[in-house]
């Protein structure tokens, strides 16, 4: 096993160096289909953000118990708890967001971010280490689709949370708000983050040497 | 100095990618011509601001870019003109700025610049358009040349079905239809078919299978084939857009298996589909099934022995 890196890296980690959505391309498929508005885009990254710590907890507390072989079918019981834990909160507390969200929020369950993690970091961490991790990735993914959403809502609607940005006067471009346009707009996303990731890794090279 | 070693027979040619491109401008020029005697010149405006844009937008991202400037091949005007031609004549500046950066930037640029383009470029700007502003795209003035019963009529042709509109064959021929500039006249399009045929800029393969073959299946699925053929933009799609060097296989036969395609696609969406025009989608996606045509028709290589399967 690597050495342990500090609690502040793997929080870090998640947002940054391993961004679900930016740099590990898990949860393409909410990603997709959530980030029509950024207000979308927060109320999922929040949703799954609660499940990925509630999940990475309870699996790193147990998995001294959990055999190996049974492993994934016991992680997605305990994600499938705190799934339905956030569907009913939702469904109670914020019933527009969650109508808008719809089958998107049970489908949590299937989102490959959380049982990667649970399989790759939770099963092999401790309880502390495993909520941060959680905390990480899930803010990771909230601020990915967030802006994703926010970019097709303003292009695709002229607002952004809601709030009209271009005037009345503006024609929104309806294609940013239909499917094409998300993979568009990811794509695109996917090739700038690379393209600074890659030179800022080309600055580090050339300091080195120097 | 480099040298390149190639296998015989050597052939000599003074054909550049400039002088095919300025082939293809001279045979768009009858449509930009029945566009303007059309729409007025309305048409010319959206054609220049086009070709100004997709040029500039060529222009700037090699430069921005610190790449070889090869705005003189052409190849960015003739997008710029082709785009211009599949707008109708009231589409507003910023829709054909729009349409020029997603044509030049996204799908040619960004891939890689001429030859790495995986589709038409000017095709899928006009797919993003229509996506986008579908009451602008399908909008059509027709306050010009020509006396018809009403100023703008928002049908996108013919094709639309309980459309109040009827047009004699002459009509169709002519162009005195409602739809985008480059489609109507289809007396323009055959006189650059028939130019670009003379000086072999295109074989005759693609156009001819393709409106064959969507004729056929038109046919088949009950859809009166002539009339099909003569409104819409099959034609000028077959003739200017699916003959495109870089999207369109290699190979005689791939080019008639991807025509063929093209044609019974555009026959399925008029006569199943949800839009009344499908020649934007079938040739995009002809476009994407291209490599695998080339890649299962294989030129067989000179004194290469068929394999006994």
């Amino acid at each position: 096993m690597e050495k342990k890196s500090s609690l502040r890296s793997v929080f870090l980690n998640g947002i940054i160096a391993e961004n679900p959505t930016f740099r590990l391309v898990l949860g393409t498929c909410p990603t997709m289909a959530v980030t029509t508005s950024a207000i979308n885009g927060v109320g999922m990254g929040l949703a799954a953000t609660f499940v990925l710590i509630g999940s990475n907890v309870v699996i790193s507390l147990l998995r001294n118990f959990i055999p190996d072989k049974v492993r994934i079918p016991s992680f997605i019981v305990v994600i499938c708890t705190f799934v339905t834990i956030v569907q009913m909160l939702m469904q109670a507390f914020v019933a527009e967001l969650y109508a808008s969200l719809g089958m998107f929020i049970p489908l949590i369950v299937v989102n490959c971010i959380i049982l990667a993690r649970a399989e790759a970091f939770a099963s092999k961490n401790g309880v502390g280490r495993s909520a941060v991790d959680g905390m990480g990735m899930g803010l990771g993914f909230t601020l990915a689709i967030t802006v994703m959403g926010a970019i097709r809502e303003l292009i695709g609607n002229g607002t952004v949370f809601g709030l009209s940005v271009f005037g009345a006067a503006y024609q929104p471009m309806l294609l940013l708000i239909l499917p094409a346009g998300g993979f568009i707009v990811y794509g695109l996303l996917l090739a700038l983050i690379n393209v600074v990731t890659a030179r800022a890794k080309k600055k580090k090279e050339v300091e080195a040497n120097d | 100095m480099q040298f390149s070693v190639s296998n015989a027979p050597h052939v000599h040619q003074k054909d550049s990618t400039a002088s095919l491109m300025l082939d293809v401008l001279t045979a768009l020029m009858p449509c930009v011509i029945a566009g303007v005697w059309l729409f007025g010149w309305q048409a010319l405006r959206v054609t220049l601001l086009s070709v100004v844009f997709c040029v500039g937008l060529e222009l700037l991202w090699q430069k921005l870019g610190k790449k070889p400037i090869r705005i003189n091949d052409l190849s960015a005007a003739v997008t710029g003109v082709i785009l211009a031609l599949n707008l109708p004549s009231t589409a507003p500046w910023w829709m054909i700025f729009v349409g020029s950066a997603v044509a030049i930037l996204l799908v040619k640029q960004m891939f890689g610049g001429l030859g790495c383009n995986f589709m038409n470029p000017a095709l899928a700007a006009r797919a993003v358009l229509l996506a986008s502003w579908p009451t602008f795209m399908t909008a059509t003035n027709t306050a010009s040349a020509y006396p018809l019963p009403f100023d703008t009529v928002t049908s996108a042709t013919v094709l639309t079905e309980g459309s109040t509109f009827s047009a004699t064959t002459i009509d169709l021929l002519v162009g005195r239809i409602p739809g985008t500039i480059g489609e109507v006249c289809k007396v323009a399009i055959l006189l650059g078919l028939l130019y670009l045929l003379l000086r072999r800029t295109i074989t005759w393969h693609i156009p001819v299978v393709m409106i064959g073959s969507f004729m056929l299946f038109a046919w088949a699925f009950g859809l009166d084939p002539v009339a099909g053929v003569l409104s819409g933009g099959v034609l000028f799609g077959a003739v200017f857009m699916a003959t495109d060097y870089v999207t369109s296989p290699m190979t005689p036969l791939g080019q008639c298996v991807y025509a063929a395609g093209a044609g019974l696609i555009v026959a399925l969406i008029r006569a199943f589909g949800g839009y009344p025009e499908g020649v934007t989608y079938a040739i995009l996606l002809m476009n994407i099934a291209t490599p695998l045509i080339d890649r299962a028709i294989r030129p067989r290589i000179y004194g290469e022995v068929k394999s006994r399967a």
